[in-house]
């Protein structure tokens, strides 16, 4: 019950304070730093990124979505080649789907041309990957549940209210 | 020219916050804590169905009652959260906001003279609209030892021969006290015995923080004496759609519906629309902003007991009611001079009421952030004032 409270607590807010959470929670710092460091180790919490929006930096970044399908293998499933293409560090996510292919591969690069090359000289070329499928992403709005438009968003109510 | 008010009305004083209102509205980088609604938006599903029906050119009047399938899922609903049944053809009707119902459940009911039993501190349109209605206002003082709870010994002392209503404010504005079923029975007993009808304002329903909020209403004997006035401002942070509903015995909501028809017509259009929505869909937000509203209430307990501000721990809504008594300052002088000093506007317990001297009511309505920077202040004020 608490894992899942301090959980819901952090989901969108990784940086609140031990104390903080443990106000909140009505419980001891303690408490919060044994469950925490519970959940890191048996990766319920896998770490804690920090949501950018490289857009509105000078660097270039470029996102793209891949439709992979494989053929998957004897004994091995597709675990081992979702393994083989997220131990590349370009790989953001990988997912196994339903449907019409098999995994969705994001990857992030540089540049069109950075990713393109990883995916005709990387990804099409590992055996067992029969087909793929890339799409570039043109702009995010939203991301890991937070919306990255410049969306003013300044509360009317009113100051005093009854 | 001859005066053309009515004495009723000019007796009638203006509200305790509207000071405070117009100095901080003044005030560049002051941290209000003196709101008293939700800080959520209205959640997306529910303003879009708004949306939608602006769209579908559903803009003209509805039935006086108004919606039945939005009277249908209210049915539902009280029955699911809170075992009440009620006939939506006849036993409901949707009204502009809580507190329309709030009036039209006094006028329904009062004829001149009769008295109305109101437990304050408690939300500031009870006594106006008594008076408004005719009826006279027999005030029970809540006390901080009994946690801001109505005790059946009050009860029975402030009971005469013209007591026609009591009004139960509970879980209530501005102490965040709730009544649990044990502390209804005791009540609900004397409501039984003395031939009285209860006014139950529930607004703050789903704001509960030990276990679901019981209504007086579904206890024995009391659902043929009981107005329950409820709505969708609090529970799903829809203030501004100015949408609640009554319910109770079909006699009552009969001569209710009359004042309504007359005086209101019926309840805005687009809200009903979109409350379908909020009480077909919505108990995951609701559940999603208690949750918030829990968490922000340990951290204010928290944060009062750090720093030696004496707190009664609520249990409902979204305020807490400290305890200023140890500084030597009326409420009223304590808030200005917080105001003035850390620019921290909170609101004095005596806008709910006389006995509310000595207290202060602070919204937890803000996030967590917010608060701290409003704590960090509130803490460095009563450092300085504390004897």
């Amino acid at each position: 019950m608490i894992k899942k409270q301090i959980l819901d607590a952090i989901s969108m807010n990784s940086r609140r304070s031990t104390e903080d959470l443990a106000a909140m929670l009505n419980t001891g710092t303690d408490t919060i730093e044994h469950e925490i460091k519970e959940m890191e180790d048996n990766k319920v919490i896998c770490g804690y990124p920090t949501l950018i929006n490289w857009d509105k930096t000078d660097c270039e970044k470029v996102t793209a979505l891949i439709e992979v399908k494989v053929t998957p293998q004897r004994d091995m499933g597709f675990n081992k080649v979702a393994e083989r293409i997220y131990k590349f560090e370009e790989v953001e996510s990988v997912y196994l789907m339903s449907g019409g292919f098999d995994l969705t591969v994001v990857i992030q690069g540089k540049s069109m041309k950075e990713v393109s090359r990883f995916v005709t000289e990387k990804l099409s070329t590992l055996e067992y990957i029969t087909s793929t499928a890339t799409y570039f992403v043109l702009k995010k709005y939203k991301e890991h549940g937070l919306i990255m438009t410049d969306e003013k968003h300044d509360s009317e109510r009113m100051l005093i209210t009854p | 020219m001859r005066d053309p008010l009515s004495k009723k009305v000019q007796s009638i004083e203006p509200s305790g916050i509207r000071k405070f209102f117009d100095i901080v509205s003044e005030m560049k980088d002051a941290i209000s804590l003196g709101v008293g609604e939700p800080d959520f938006d209205t959640p997306w599903h529910i303003r879009e169905e708004g949306i939608y029906s602006l769209e579908q050119g559903r803009t003209f009047y509805t039935s006086n009652a108004g919606l039945k399938e939005l009277k249908e899922e209210i049915a539902n609903y009280l029955k699911r959260r809170f075992q009440l049944s009620y006939d939506p053809a006849g036993e409901i009707y949707l009204t502009v906001g809580g507190s329309e119902a709030i009036d039209g459940a006094l006028r329904a009911m009062l004829d001149p003279g009769d008295e109305v039993l109101l437990p304050q501190p408690s939300y500031v349109s009870y006594e106006p609209c008594i008076v408004l209605a005719d009826g006279v206002p027999k005030i029970i003082e809540l006390k901080e030892e009994d946690e801001f709870k109505l005790k059946k010994q009050q009860l029975l002392d402030a009971i005469t021969d013209k007591t026609k209503i009591l009004i139960m404010p509970f879980p209530n504005n501005p102490t965040g006290a709730i009544m649990t079923r044990e502390d209804l029975e005791e009540i609900a007993e004397v409501v039984r015995e003395h031939d009285l009808y209860v006014i139950s304002d529930e607004i703050y329903s789903e704001l509960t923080y030990s276990g679901d909020h019981v209504s007086i209403a579904s206890l024995p004997g009391m659902q043929e004496r009981t107005i329950v006035i409820n709505g969708f401002s609090k529970s799903y942070a829809m203030t501004g759609w100015r949408l609640g509903y009554a319910c109770g015995p079909k006699p009552i909501i009969k001569q209710m519906l009359k004042i309504h028809q007359f005086a209101i017509m019926c309840a805005p259009t687009l809200s009903q629309y979109a409350a379908i929505s909020a009480v077909r869909d919505g108990d995951a937000d609701v559940e999603r902003m208690r949750t918030a509203y829990n968490q922000r209430r340990n951290f204010l307990m928290k944060a009062f007991r750090d720093m030696g501000l004496k707190c009664f721990e609520p249990f409902g809504a979204f305020y807490v009611f400290p305890s200023i008594k140890e500084f030597g300052m009326t409420s009223d002088e304590f808030a200005t001079k917080l105001l003035e000093e850390e620019k921290v506007a909170v609101v004095p317990g005596t806008a709910f009421g006389r006995c509310g001297e000595g207290f202060l009511r602070i919204s937890y309505a803000y996030s967590i952030d917010d608060l701290k920077v409003a704590l960090e202040r509130i803490e460095r004020f009563i450092e300085r004032h504390r004897k």
